[in-house]
Protein backbone atom coordinates (compact mmCIF):
# COMPACT_ATOMS: atom_id res chain seq x y z
CA UNK A 1 0.00 0.00 0.00
CA UNK A 2 1.23 3.66 -0.45
CA UNK A 3 1.48 6.25 2.07
CA UNK A 4 -0.84 9.01 1.16
CA UNK A 5 0.38 12.27 2.56
CA UNK A 6 -2.08 13.99 5.51
CA UNK A 7 -4.98 15.97 4.18
CA UNK A 8 -7.80 15.91 6.73
CA UNK A 9 -10.57 15.74 4.19
CA UNK A 10 -8.96 12.82 2.22
CA UNK A 11 -10.52 9.65 3.28
CA UNK A 12 -8.36 6.59 4.70
CA UNK A 13 -7.97 3.67 2.84
CA UNK A 14 -7.50 0.80 5.14
CA UNK A 15 -6.58 -1.80 2.88
CA UNK A 16 -8.45 -5.07 1.46
CA UNK A 17 -9.56 -7.47 3.93
CA UNK A 18 -12.35 -10.37 3.15
CA UNK A 19 -15.21 -9.95 5.75
CA UNK A 20 -16.15 -13.60 6.76
CA UNK A 21 -19.11 -12.50 7.84
CA UNK A 22 -20.74 -11.34 4.65
CA UNK A 23 -23.01 -13.14 2.38
CA UNK A 24 -21.76 -12.10 -1.06
CA UNK A 25 -18.55 -10.09 -2.14
CA UNK A 26 -18.76 -7.44 -4.82
CA UNK A 27 -15.29 -6.01 -5.55
CA UNK A 28 -14.39 -3.69 -7.59
CA UNK A 29 -10.77 -3.27 -8.94
CA UNK A 30 -8.71 -0.97 -11.54
CA UNK A 31 -5.39 -1.73 -12.39
CA UNK A 32 -2.82 -2.55 -9.97
CA UNK A 33 -5.60 -3.05 -7.43
CA UNK A 34 -5.87 -6.73 -8.98
CA UNK A 35 -2.85 -7.37 -7.00
CA UNK A 36 -5.07 -6.35 -3.70
CA UNK A 37 -7.32 -8.70 -4.65
CA UNK A 38 -5.49 -11.64 -4.80
CA UNK A 39 -3.42 -10.91 -2.02
CA UNK A 40 -6.41 -10.47 0.35
CA UNK A 41 -8.77 -13.19 -1.30
CA UNK A 42 -5.91 -15.50 -1.75
CA UNK A 43 -5.52 -15.83 2.20
CA UNK A 44 -9.69 -16.27 2.44
CA UNK A 45 -10.25 -19.22 -0.27
CA UNK A 46 -13.78 -20.25 1.29
CA UNK A 47 -15.18 -16.39 -0.10
CA UNK A 48 -14.62 -17.08 -3.63
CA UNK A 49 -17.97 -18.90 -4.66
CA UNK A 50 -19.86 -15.95 -3.20
CA UNK A 51 -17.53 -13.05 -4.92
CA UNK A 52 -18.19 -10.77 -8.21
CA UNK A 53 -15.33 -9.06 -9.62
CA UNK A 54 -15.59 -6.69 -11.50
CA UNK A 55 -12.28 -5.39 -13.59
CA UNK A 56 -10.86 -2.71 -15.57
CA UNK A 57 -7.37 -3.22 -16.72
CA UNK A 58 -6.69 0.72 -16.80
CA UNK A 59 -3.14 1.58 -16.34
CA UNK A 60 -2.23 -1.91 -15.96
CA UNK A 61 -3.42 -2.78 -19.46
CA UNK A 62 -1.32 -5.58 -21.13
CA UNK A 63 0.01 -6.99 -17.74
CA UNK A 64 -3.09 -9.63 -17.99
CA UNK A 65 -3.49 -9.35 -14.23
CA UNK A 66 -7.11 -10.27 -15.67
CA UNK A 67 -6.06 -14.17 -15.96
CA UNK A 68 -4.63 -13.76 -12.64
CA UNK A 69 -7.65 -12.62 -11.18
CA UNK A 70 -9.73 -15.72 -13.18
CA UNK A 71 -7.67 -18.05 -11.24
CA UNK A 72 -8.84 -17.62 -8.34
CA UNK A 73 -11.87 -18.99 -9.55
CA UNK A 74 -14.32 -16.43 -7.98
CA UNK A 75 -18.09 -16.96 -8.58
CA UNK A 76 -18.07 -14.35 -11.39
CA UNK A 77 -15.37 -12.46 -13.31
CA UNK A 78 -16.35 -9.43 -15.38
CA UNK A 79 -13.93 -7.67 -17.41
CA UNK A 80 -15.00 -4.25 -18.45
CA UNK A 81 -13.18 -1.87 -21.01
CA UNK A 82 -13.12 1.37 -19.19
CA UNK A 83 -13.59 2.90 -15.68
CA UNK A 84 -16.79 4.17 -17.32
CA UNK A 85 -18.21 0.55 -18.58
CA UNK A 86 -17.46 -1.12 -15.18
CA UNK A 87 -19.28 1.76 -12.81
CA UNK A 88 -22.53 1.31 -14.82
CA UNK A 89 -22.44 -2.64 -14.21
CA UNK A 90 -21.03 -2.10 -10.50
CA UNK A 91 -24.36 0.60 -10.45
CA UNK A 92 -26.77 -2.56 -11.75
CA UNK A 93 -25.79 -5.04 -9.32
CA UNK A 94 -25.88 -2.37 -6.36
CA UNK A 95 -29.49 -1.83 -7.45
CA UNK A 96 -30.24 -5.70 -7.16
CA UNK A 97 -27.59 -6.34 -4.06
CA UNK A 98 -29.09 -7.97 -1.53
CA UNK A 99 -28.37 -7.38 2.08
CA UNK A 100 -25.27 -8.74 3.84
CA UNK A 101 -23.03 -8.14 0.62
CA UNK A 102 -19.54 -6.16 1.10
CA UNK A 103 -18.44 -3.89 -1.44
CA UNK A 104 -14.54 -3.61 -2.01
CA UNK A 105 -13.10 -1.01 -3.76
CA UNK A 106 -9.25 -1.41 -5.24
CA UNK A 107 -6.66 0.77 -7.73
CA UNK A 108 -6.16 4.47 -7.83
CA UNK A 109 -7.45 6.87 -5.92
CA UNK A 110 -9.58 8.21 -8.70
CA UNK A 111 -11.29 5.09 -9.25
CA UNK A 112 -11.65 4.53 -5.60
CA UNK A 113 -13.63 7.77 -5.33
CA UNK A 114 -15.88 7.16 -8.15
CA UNK A 115 -16.44 3.64 -7.08
CA UNK A 116 -17.59 4.91 -3.16
CA UNK A 117 -19.28 7.95 -4.95
CA UNK A 118 -21.78 5.61 -7.13
CA UNK A 119 -22.33 3.18 -3.87
CA UNK A 120 -23.28 6.18 -1.65
CA UNK A 121 -25.89 6.90 -4.23
CA UNK A 122 -27.29 3.24 -3.43
CA UNK A 123 -27.53 3.82 0.31
CA UNK A 124 -24.26 2.18 0.87
CA UNK A 125 -22.44 3.58 4.25
CA UNK A 126 -19.15 5.08 3.00
CA UNK A 127 -17.97 3.32 6.01
CA UNK A 128 -18.85 0.46 5.48
CA UNK A 129 -16.56 -0.30 1.98
CA UNK A 130 -13.27 -1.83 2.15
CA UNK A 131 -10.65 0.16 0.38
CA UNK A 132 -6.73 0.03 -0.71
CA UNK A 133 -5.20 2.41 -2.81
CA UNK A 134 -2.59 0.29 -5.53
CA UNK A 135 -0.65 2.48 -8.69
CA UNK A 136 -0.24 5.29 -9.46
CA UNK A 137 -0.63 8.45 -7.15
CA UNK A 138 -2.75 10.19 -10.05
CA UNK A 139 -5.91 12.35 -8.85
CA UNK A 140 -9.17 13.12 -10.16
CA UNK A 141 -9.89 16.88 -10.23
CA UNK A 142 -12.60 18.78 -10.68
CA UNK A 143 -12.90 22.47 -11.82
CA UNK A 144 -14.07 24.58 -9.26
CA UNK A 145 -14.68 26.97 -12.06
CA UNK A 146 -16.87 25.27 -14.70
CA UNK A 147 -17.23 21.57 -12.71
CA UNK A 148 -15.73 19.79 -15.18
CA UNK A 149 -13.79 16.59 -13.99
CA UNK A 150 -9.97 15.85 -15.45
CA UNK A 151 -9.04 12.12 -14.76
CA UNK A 152 -5.53 10.69 -13.82
CA UNK A 153 -3.90 14.19 -12.88
CA UNK A 154 0.00 14.18 -12.50
CA UNK A 155 0.82 17.47 -12.19
CA UNK A 156 0.36 20.47 -10.87
CA UNK A 157 -1.06 23.24 -12.36
CA UNK A 158 -2.34 21.27 -15.35
CA UNK A 159 -4.94 22.32 -17.94
CA UNK A 160 -8.84 21.87 -17.29
CA UNK A 161 -9.74 19.12 -20.13
CA UNK A 162 -13.42 21.02 -19.90
CA UNK A 163 -12.82 25.00 -19.63
CA UNK A 164 -9.01 25.18 -20.71
CA UNK A 165 -8.66 26.91 -17.25
CA UNK A 166 -4.53 26.69 -15.94
CA UNK A 167 -5.58 24.98 -12.85
CA UNK A 168 -3.45 24.37 -8.97
CA UNK A 169 -4.57 21.00 -8.14
CA UNK A 170 -5.93 21.79 -3.73
CA UNK A 171 -5.33 19.48 -1.02
CA UNK A 172 -8.93 19.15 -0.66
CA UNK A 173 -10.70 16.13 -1.23
CA UNK A 174 -14.82 15.64 -2.04
CA UNK A 175 -16.16 11.66 -1.21
CA UNK A 176 -19.38 13.09 -3.03
CA UNK A 177 -17.51 14.00 -6.03
CA UNK A 178 -14.61 11.50 -5.57
CA UNK A 179 -12.24 14.43 -6.47
CA UNK A 180 -9.71 16.89 -5.57
CA UNK A 181 -10.60 20.49 -6.38
CA UNK A 182 -8.77 22.73 -9.20
CA UNK A 183 -8.52 26.09 -8.80
CA UNK A 184 -7.41 28.71 -11.26
CA UNK A 185 -3.64 28.99 -10.83
CA UNK A 186 -3.30 32.62 -12.54
CA UNK A 187 -6.60 34.30 -11.39
CA UNK A 188 -4.74 37.37 -9.54
CA UNK A 189 -2.32 37.35 -12.92
CA UNK A 190 -3.30 36.38 -15.83
CA UNK A 191 -0.76 34.49 -17.61
CA UNK A 192 1.68 33.95 -15.03
CA UNK A 193 2.27 30.41 -15.04
CA UNK A 194 4.21 28.13 -12.39
CA UNK A 195 5.95 25.48 -14.20
CA UNK A 196 4.00 21.76 -13.52
CA UNK A 197 5.56 19.70 -11.02
CA UNK A 198 5.00 15.59 -11.47
CA UNK A 199 3.44 15.61 -7.91
CA UNK A 200 1.19 12.60 -8.19
CA UNK A 201 3.06 10.17 -10.47
CA UNK B 1 -39.07 55.07 11.20
CA UNK B 2 -37.17 51.86 11.14
CA UNK B 3 -33.82 51.36 9.07
CA UNK B 4 -33.23 53.35 6.36
CA UNK B 5 -32.36 51.14 3.08
CA UNK B 6 -29.13 51.90 0.76
CA UNK B 7 -29.38 51.62 -2.86
CA UNK B 8 -25.56 49.83 -3.59
CA UNK B 9 -23.57 47.43 -5.77
CA UNK B 10 -21.17 44.90 -4.51
CA UNK B 11 -19.61 43.84 -7.99
CA UNK B 12 -19.05 46.47 -10.99
CA UNK B 13 -19.52 49.97 -10.07
CA UNK B 14 -18.70 48.88 -6.25
CA UNK B 15 -21.16 51.67 -4.58
CA UNK B 16 -21.23 50.23 -0.90
CA UNK B 17 -20.20 52.50 1.77
CA UNK B 18 -21.00 52.46 5.15
CA UNK B 19 -22.28 54.86 7.28
CA UNK B 20 -21.42 56.43 10.17
CA UNK B 21 -23.97 54.51 12.40
CA UNK B 22 -23.00 51.10 10.36
CA UNK B 23 -19.05 52.07 11.25
CA UNK B 24 -19.77 52.44 14.80
CA UNK B 25 -22.00 49.18 15.09
CA UNK B 26 -19.15 47.24 12.75
CA UNK B 27 -18.33 43.87 14.47
CA UNK B 28 -14.54 44.76 15.08
CA UNK B 29 -13.60 40.95 15.95
CA UNK B 30 -10.33 41.79 17.90
CA UNK B 31 -9.68 42.62 21.61
CA UNK B 32 -6.60 42.71 21.65
CA UNK B 33 -3.18 44.01 19.55
CA UNK B 34 -2.78 39.99 18.51
CA UNK B 35 -4.42 37.44 16.44
CA UNK B 36 -4.46 33.47 16.52
CA UNK B 37 -6.89 30.88 16.28
CA UNK B 38 -9.03 30.05 18.99
CA UNK B 39 -12.21 28.80 20.12
CA UNK B 40 -13.89 32.14 20.52
CA UNK B 41 -16.98 30.72 21.10
CA UNK B 42 -19.46 32.51 23.42
CA UNK B 43 -23.77 32.73 24.14
CA UNK B 44 -25.42 34.66 21.40
CA UNK B 45 -26.80 37.00 24.20
CA UNK B 46 -28.98 39.94 22.80
CA UNK B 47 -26.29 42.99 23.53
CA UNK B 48 -26.41 47.01 23.40
CA UNK B 49 -29.36 48.79 21.58
CA UNK B 50 -28.25 49.17 17.46
CA UNK B 51 -24.76 47.23 18.23
CA UNK B 52 -24.80 44.31 15.68
CA UNK B 53 -25.62 42.03 18.83
CA UNK B 54 -28.47 43.62 19.56
CA UNK B 55 -31.22 40.71 18.20
CA UNK B 56 -30.20 37.34 16.84
CA UNK B 57 -30.65 37.80 13.32
CA UNK B 58 -29.03 41.05 12.49
CA UNK B 59 -30.13 43.59 9.60
CA UNK B 60 -28.82 46.34 8.69
CA UNK B 61 -28.87 49.52 6.01
CA UNK B 62 -27.15 47.13 3.91
CA UNK B 63 -30.23 44.64 3.75
CA UNK B 64 -32.08 45.64 0.50
CA UNK B 65 -28.64 45.61 -1.36
CA UNK B 66 -27.55 42.28 -0.61
CA UNK B 67 -30.33 40.76 -1.09
CA UNK B 68 -30.33 41.83 -5.11
CA UNK B 69 -26.70 40.85 -5.09
CA UNK B 70 -27.62 36.87 -3.55
CA UNK B 71 -30.25 37.07 -6.52
CA UNK B 72 -27.83 37.27 -9.02
CA UNK B 73 -25.32 35.10 -8.19
CA UNK B 74 -28.41 32.50 -8.00
CA UNK B 75 -29.20 33.30 -11.24
CA UNK B 76 -25.78 32.49 -12.91
CA UNK B 77 -24.97 29.87 -10.79
CA UNK B 78 -27.86 27.47 -9.42
CA UNK B 79 -25.55 25.61 -7.31
CA UNK B 80 -24.81 27.69 -4.66
CA UNK B 81 -27.88 26.84 -3.18
CA UNK B 82 -28.11 23.13 -2.12
CA UNK B 83 -29.84 20.59 0.20
CA UNK B 84 -29.73 16.60 0.48
CA UNK B 85 -33.32 15.30 0.52
CA UNK B 86 -33.13 14.61 4.48
CA UNK B 87 -32.47 17.72 5.19
CA UNK B 88 -36.42 19.14 4.46
CA UNK B 89 -37.45 19.25 8.01
CA UNK B 90 -34.46 21.37 9.10
CA UNK B 91 -35.02 23.42 6.64
CA UNK B 92 -38.77 24.33 7.50
CA UNK B 93 -36.95 24.77 11.01
CA UNK B 94 -35.19 27.68 9.56
CA UNK B 95 -37.85 29.24 8.02
CA UNK B 96 -39.52 28.97 11.69
CA UNK B 97 -36.88 30.79 13.47
CA UNK B 98 -35.85 33.25 10.69
CA UNK B 99 -39.65 34.48 10.28
CA UNK B 100 -40.14 34.56 14.22
CA UNK B 101 -37.32 36.43 14.71
CA UNK B 102 -37.03 39.43 11.49
CA UNK B 103 -41.16 39.85 12.59
CA UNK B 104 -40.41 39.98 16.30
CA UNK B 105 -37.04 42.40 16.05
CA UNK B 106 -38.15 44.40 12.80
CA UNK B 107 -42.22 44.60 13.29
CA UNK B 108 -41.87 47.97 11.04
CA UNK B 109 -40.86 45.61 8.03
CA UNK B 110 -41.32 42.22 8.34
CA UNK B 111 -45.23 41.27 9.85
CA UNK B 112 -45.76 37.19 10.51
CA UNK B 113 -49.25 35.70 11.63
CA UNK B 114 -49.82 32.60 12.48
CA UNK B 115 -53.44 30.97 12.03
CA UNK B 116 -52.46 27.28 13.23
CA UNK B 117 -50.12 25.84 9.90
CA UNK B 118 -51.43 28.74 7.96
CA UNK B 119 -48.89 31.68 8.10
CA UNK B 120 -48.78 34.95 6.67
CA UNK B 121 -45.57 36.54 5.94
CA UNK B 122 -45.08 40.09 4.51
CA UNK B 123 -41.94 41.11 4.25
CA UNK B 124 -42.31 45.06 3.09
CA UNK B 125 -38.47 45.89 1.83
CA UNK B 126 -39.02 43.47 -0.40
CA UNK B 127 -42.58 43.64 -1.82
CA UNK B 128 -43.14 39.97 -0.80
CA UNK B 129 -46.47 39.06 0.71
CA UNK B 130 -46.72 35.39 0.74
CA UNK B 131 -49.53 32.74 2.97
CA UNK B 132 -48.43 29.19 2.82
CA UNK B 133 -48.76 26.07 4.67
CA UNK B 134 -45.70 25.36 7.30
CA UNK B 135 -44.32 22.23 6.16
CA UNK B 136 -46.06 21.91 2.82
CA UNK B 137 -43.52 22.83 0.29
CA UNK B 138 -45.84 23.21 -2.31
CA UNK B 139 -47.24 26.49 -1.04
CA UNK B 140 -44.10 28.03 -1.27
CA UNK B 141 -42.26 29.15 -4.80
CA UNK B 142 -39.47 27.61 -4.22
CA UNK B 143 -37.91 25.19 -1.48
CA UNK B 144 -38.28 26.35 2.08
CA UNK B 145 -34.07 27.25 3.02
CA UNK B 146 -34.04 29.47 -0.57
CA UNK B 147 -37.17 30.99 0.03
CA UNK B 148 -36.33 32.66 3.67
CA UNK B 149 -32.45 32.76 2.72
CA UNK B 150 -33.15 35.18 -0.48
CA UNK B 151 -35.13 37.30 2.06
CA UNK B 152 -32.09 36.89 4.88
CA UNK B 153 -28.93 38.60 5.06
CA UNK B 154 -26.36 35.91 5.84
CA UNK B 155 -24.93 32.43 3.90
CA UNK B 156 -26.04 29.41 5.86
CA UNK B 157 -25.26 26.00 6.50
CA UNK B 158 -27.60 23.14 7.59
CA UNK B 159 -25.74 20.72 9.54
CA UNK B 160 -27.21 17.15 10.36
CA UNK B 161 -25.70 15.32 13.61
CA UNK B 162 -25.20 11.61 13.28
CA UNK B 163 -22.37 9.29 14.02
CA UNK B 164 -20.82 12.00 16.73
CA UNK B 165 -19.99 14.60 13.93
CA UNK B 166 -21.77 17.16 12.10
CA UNK B 167 -22.43 17.30 8.41
CA UNK B 168 -22.53 20.15 5.89
CA UNK B 169 -26.22 18.60 4.06
CA UNK B 170 -27.89 22.04 3.25
CA UNK B 171 -26.65 25.58 2.74
CA UNK B 172 -27.08 28.62 0.65
CA UNK B 173 -23.81 30.24 0.58
CA UNK B 174 -23.24 33.29 -1.96
CA UNK B 175 -21.24 35.96 -0.11
CA UNK B 176 -18.53 33.23 0.85
CA UNK B 177 -14.70 33.99 1.77
CA UNK B 178 -13.45 31.56 -0.77
CA UNK B 179 -15.10 27.99 0.17
CA UNK B 180 -17.36 26.31 -2.22
CA UNK B 181 -20.60 24.77 -1.34
CA UNK B 182 -20.94 22.78 -4.00
CA UNK B 183 -17.56 21.02 -3.24
CA UNK B 184 -18.07 20.86 0.44
CA UNK B 185 -21.60 19.60 0.90
CA UNK B 186 -21.81 16.09 2.31
CA UNK B 187 -18.88 16.49 4.30
CA UNK B 188 -18.03 16.01 7.66
CA UNK B 189 -16.92 19.14 10.13
CA UNK B 190 -12.81 18.00 10.46
CA UNK B 191 -13.31 18.13 6.80
CA UNK B 192 -14.80 21.24 5.03
CA UNK B 193 -12.20 22.40 8.01
CA UNK B 194 -9.28 20.23 6.41
CA UNK B 195 -7.87 23.37 4.50
CA UNK B 196 -7.48 25.53 7.32
CA UNK B 197 -3.60 25.82 8.94
CA UNK B 198 -2.82 25.53 12.91
CA UNK B 199 -6.07 24.77 14.01
CA UNK B 200 -6.24 21.27 13.99
CA UNK B 201 -2.82 20.73 15.27
CA UNK B 202 -3.81 22.81 18.47
CA UNK B 203 -7.10 20.98 18.92
CA UNK B 204 -9.31 23.82 18.15
CA UNK B 205 -11.13 21.72 15.74
CA UNK B 206 -11.39 19.20 18.26
CA UNK B 207 -12.87 21.11 21.02
CA UNK B 208 -14.92 23.49 19.01
CA UNK B 209 -16.75 19.81 17.76
CA UNK B 210 -17.16 18.44 20.62
CA UNK B 211 -18.64 21.98 22.42
CA UNK B 212 -21.18 21.88 19.28
CA UNK B 213 -22.59 18.19 19.41
CA UNK B 214 -23.98 18.69 22.88
CA UNK B 215 -25.48 22.92 21.62
CA UNK B 216 -28.93 23.23 23.43
CA UNK B 217 -32.20 24.39 21.98
CA UNK B 218 -32.92 27.87 23.07
CA UNK B 219 -29.10 28.54 24.17
CA UNK B 220 -27.61 29.52 20.70
CA UNK B 221 -23.84 30.33 20.47
CA UNK B 222 -21.88 32.84 18.08
CA UNK B 223 -18.26 33.50 17.06
CA UNK B 224 -16.42 36.27 14.77
CA UNK B 225 -14.51 35.16 12.10
CA UNK B 226 -12.20 37.45 9.69
CA UNK B 227 -10.54 38.20 6.44
CA UNK B 228 -9.73 41.16 4.18
CA UNK B 229 -11.26 41.13 0.20
CA UNK B 230 -10.33 43.97 -2.08
CA UNK B 231 -13.27 45.98 -3.23
CA UNK B 232 -16.45 45.50 -1.50
CA UNK B 233 -17.06 42.59 -3.13
CA UNK B 234 -19.60 39.62 -1.45
CA UNK B 235 -19.33 37.11 -4.09
CA UNK B 236 -15.71 35.93 -3.12
CA UNK B 237 -16.41 32.36 -4.03
CA UNK B 238 -13.59 30.33 -5.83
CA UNK B 239 -16.27 29.36 -8.56
CA UNK B 240 -15.89 32.94 -9.86
CA UNK B 241 -12.26 33.75 -8.71
CA UNK B 242 -10.82 33.56 -12.51
CA UNK B 243 -13.07 36.81 -12.42
CA UNK B 244 -12.59 38.48 -9.14
CA UNK B 245 -8.39 37.28 -8.61
CA UNK B 246 -7.11 40.26 -10.60
CA UNK B 247 -8.43 42.29 -8.22
CA UNK B 248 -6.07 41.39 -6.14
CA UNK B 249 -3.25 42.81 -8.22
CA UNK B 250 -5.09 46.53 -8.14
CA UNK B 251 -3.75 47.43 -5.15
CA UNK B 252 -1.75 50.81 -4.67
CA UNK B 253 -0.23 52.95 -2.24
CA UNK B 254 -2.39 55.75 -3.36
CA UNK B 255 -6.11 53.30 -2.82
CA UNK B 256 -5.46 51.21 0.10
CA UNK B 257 -8.30 53.45 2.26
CA UNK B 258 -10.41 52.24 -0.64
CA UNK B 259 -9.87 49.41 -2.29
CA UNK B 260 -8.64 47.09 0.84
CA UNK B 261 -11.71 45.95 3.35
CA UNK B 262 -11.63 44.27 6.83
CA UNK B 263 -14.32 41.68 5.92
CA UNK B 264 -15.88 39.92 9.34
CA UNK B 265 -17.94 36.93 9.64
CA UNK B 266 -20.46 37.35 12.31
CA UNK B 267 -21.19 32.85 13.34
CA UNK B 268 -24.02 32.21 15.01
CA UNK B 269 -25.34 28.31 15.55
CA UNK B 270 -28.64 27.24 16.36
CA UNK B 271 -30.05 24.06 17.63
CA UNK B 272 -33.17 23.60 15.92
CA UNK B 273 -36.61 22.35 17.31
CA UNK B 274 -37.72 19.35 15.11
CA UNK B 275 -35.32 17.99 13.34
CA UNK B 276 -32.09 18.50 15.68
CA UNK B 277 -29.84 20.18 13.27
CA UNK B 278 -27.65 23.05 13.62
CA UNK B 279 -28.26 25.90 11.59
CA UNK B 280 -25.05 27.97 10.77
CA UNK B 281 -25.34 31.39 9.92
CA UNK B 282 -22.61 33.62 8.68
CA UNK B 283 -23.11 37.20 8.31
CA UNK B 284 -20.47 38.94 6.34
CA UNK B 285 -19.68 42.85 7.31
CA UNK B 286 -17.51 45.17 5.45
CA UNK B 287 -15.35 48.09 5.92
CA UNK B 288 -12.88 50.11 3.86
CA UNK B 289 -9.82 50.68 5.87
CA UNK B 290 -10.95 54.47 5.00
CA UNK B 291 -13.79 54.04 7.23
CA UNK B 292 -12.21 51.77 10.12
CA UNK B 293 -9.14 54.70 11.09
CA UNK B 294 -12.02 56.74 11.63
CA UNK B 295 -12.50 54.79 15.24
CA UNK B 296 -8.99 55.64 16.58
CA UNK B 297 -8.78 52.62 18.56
CA UNK B 298 -9.33 50.18 15.32
CA UNK B 299 -7.04 52.60 13.39
CA UNK B 300 -3.79 51.89 15.92
CA UNK B 301 -5.11 48.01 16.45
CA UNK B 302 -5.34 46.57 13.22
CA UNK B 303 -1.91 46.96 11.90
CA UNK B 304 -0.88 45.63 14.70
CA UNK B 305 -2.93 42.41 14.09
CA UNK B 306 -1.12 42.14 10.32
CA UNK B 307 2.19 42.72 11.68
CA UNK B 308 2.09 40.05 13.85
CA UNK B 309 -0.04 37.55 11.98
CA UNK B 310 1.40 34.41 11.32
CA UNK B 311 2.51 33.94 8.22
CA UNK B 312 0.65 30.49 7.64
CA UNK B 313 -2.43 32.13 8.61
CA UNK B 314 -1.78 34.95 6.23
CA UNK B 315 -1.12 33.00 3.05
CA UNK B 316 -4.31 30.88 3.96
CA UNK B 317 -6.66 34.08 4.61
CA UNK B 318 -5.20 35.11 0.95
CA UNK B 319 -3.56 38.50 1.87
CA UNK B 320 0.05 38.11 1.50
CA UNK B 321 -0.41 40.44 -1.70
CA UNK B 322 -1.34 43.49 -0.11
CA UNK B 323 -0.90 43.23 3.70
CA UNK B 324 2.25 45.11 3.56
CA UNK B 325 1.05 47.83 1.31
CA UNK B 326 -1.92 47.69 3.74
CA UNK B 327 0.66 48.21 6.67
CA UNK B 328 2.51 50.82 5.46
CA UNK B 329 -0.66 53.27 4.48
CA UNK B 330 -2.26 52.13 7.81
CA UNK B 331 0.54 53.30 10.01
CA UNK B 332 0.07 56.52 10.06
CA UNK B 333 -2.84 55.68 12.33
CA UNK B 334 -1.15 53.82 14.75
CA UNK B 335 0.98 56.79 17.08
CA UNK B 336 2.35 53.61 19.27
CA UNK B 337 -0.40 54.59 21.93
CA UNK B 338 -1.50 51.83 24.16
CA UNK B 339 -4.88 50.16 23.30
CA UNK B 340 -7.66 49.35 25.83
CA UNK B 341 -9.02 46.05 25.94
CA UNK B 342 -11.94 44.26 24.51
CA UNK B 343 -13.77 45.25 21.20
CA UNK B 344 -15.38 48.52 21.61
CA UNK B 345 -14.49 51.71 20.25
CA UNK B 346 -13.85 53.96 23.15
C1 LIG C 1 -20.44 24.15 12.53
C2 LIG C 1 -20.48 25.10 11.65
C3 LIG C 1 -19.29 25.55 10.86
C4 LIG C 1 -19.19 25.56 9.52
C5 LIG C 1 -20.27 25.13 8.52
C6 LIG C 1 -17.86 26.05 9.18
C7 LIG C 1 -17.38 26.16 7.89
C8 LIG C 1 -16.13 26.60 7.56
C9 LIG C 1 -15.60 26.65 6.22
C10 LIG C 1 -16.33 26.17 4.98
C11 LIG C 1 -14.36 27.17 6.27
C12 LIG C 1 -13.42 27.40 5.09
C13 LIG C 1 -12.52 26.20 4.88
C14 LIG C 1 -11.79 26.25 3.53
O1 LIG C 1 -10.76 26.92 3.42
O2 LIG C 1 -12.24 25.60 2.57
C15 LIG C 1 -14.08 27.46 7.67
C16 LIG C 1 -12.92 28.04 8.15
C17 LIG C 1 -12.64 28.17 9.50
N1 LIG C 1 -13.44 27.76 10.55
FE1 LIG C 1 -15.29 27.01 10.45
N2 LIG C 1 -17.19 26.34 10.32
C18 LIG C 1 -18.03 26.05 11.38
C19 LIG C 1 -17.75 26.20 12.72
C20 LIG C 1 -16.54 26.62 13.21
C21 LIG C 1 -16.26 26.77 14.61
C22 LIG C 1 -17.23 26.49 15.76
C23 LIG C 1 -15.00 27.20 14.71
C24 LIG C 1 -14.34 27.48 16.04
C25 LIG C 1 -13.14 27.51 16.31
C26 LIG C 1 -14.47 27.34 13.35
C27 LIG C 1 -13.21 27.78 12.99
C28 LIG C 1 -12.77 28.04 11.71
C29 LIG C 1 -11.50 28.69 11.42
C30 LIG C 1 -10.47 29.18 12.41
C31 LIG C 1 -11.44 28.79 10.02
C32 LIG C 1 -10.33 29.47 9.21
C33 LIG C 1 -10.84 30.86 8.91
C34 LIG C 1 -9.83 31.86 8.38
O3 LIG C 1 -8.67 31.91 8.82
O4 LIG C 1 -10.24 32.71 7.58
N3 LIG C 1 -15.45 26.99 12.47
N4 LIG C 1 -15.18 27.10 8.43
Amino acid sequence: MTTLSDIKSRPIYAGLKVDEYARRHLVAAEGEGARAVIEAFSMAPEALDRTTILYCPGGSAGQDHETALADLAPDLIHVAPSIETLLVRLKGMLNTATMGTRLYATGTEGFIGQVVAAAVGFGVDHHSIFTEHRGSLARRVQCVHCKGMTDNVTATPFTCSHCGLTLFVRDHYSRRLGAFQGVCVDAEEPGVIPPAEELYK
Amino acid sequence: MGIQFKQETFRDDYTFSNSPEAIRRFPFPFDRDEYMYSVNIEQHMPGPPKSYVEFPIDIDEHYVSEMRDRAIVLKEDPLRCQSLPHMLPAEWDLVELLMDSMSKHYPEHFQLTKDGDRWHWVNQPLGIDQTFTFGDTATLPCPPMEYITRQCQGDFALLDQRQDNLWMDAGIVTTQADWSLDFDIGMNFMEWHGPVPIAHDIGVFDRALKFLLNLQQGRPVRRLNWTMTINPRLDTSPENYHKWGQEKATVTPENVGDKVHLRVELQALWRLPRSNAIVFSIRAYLISMEELVTIPKWGRRFPRILKSLPEPIANYKGLSRYREMTIDWLSKYDDGQPTSPGFFPD
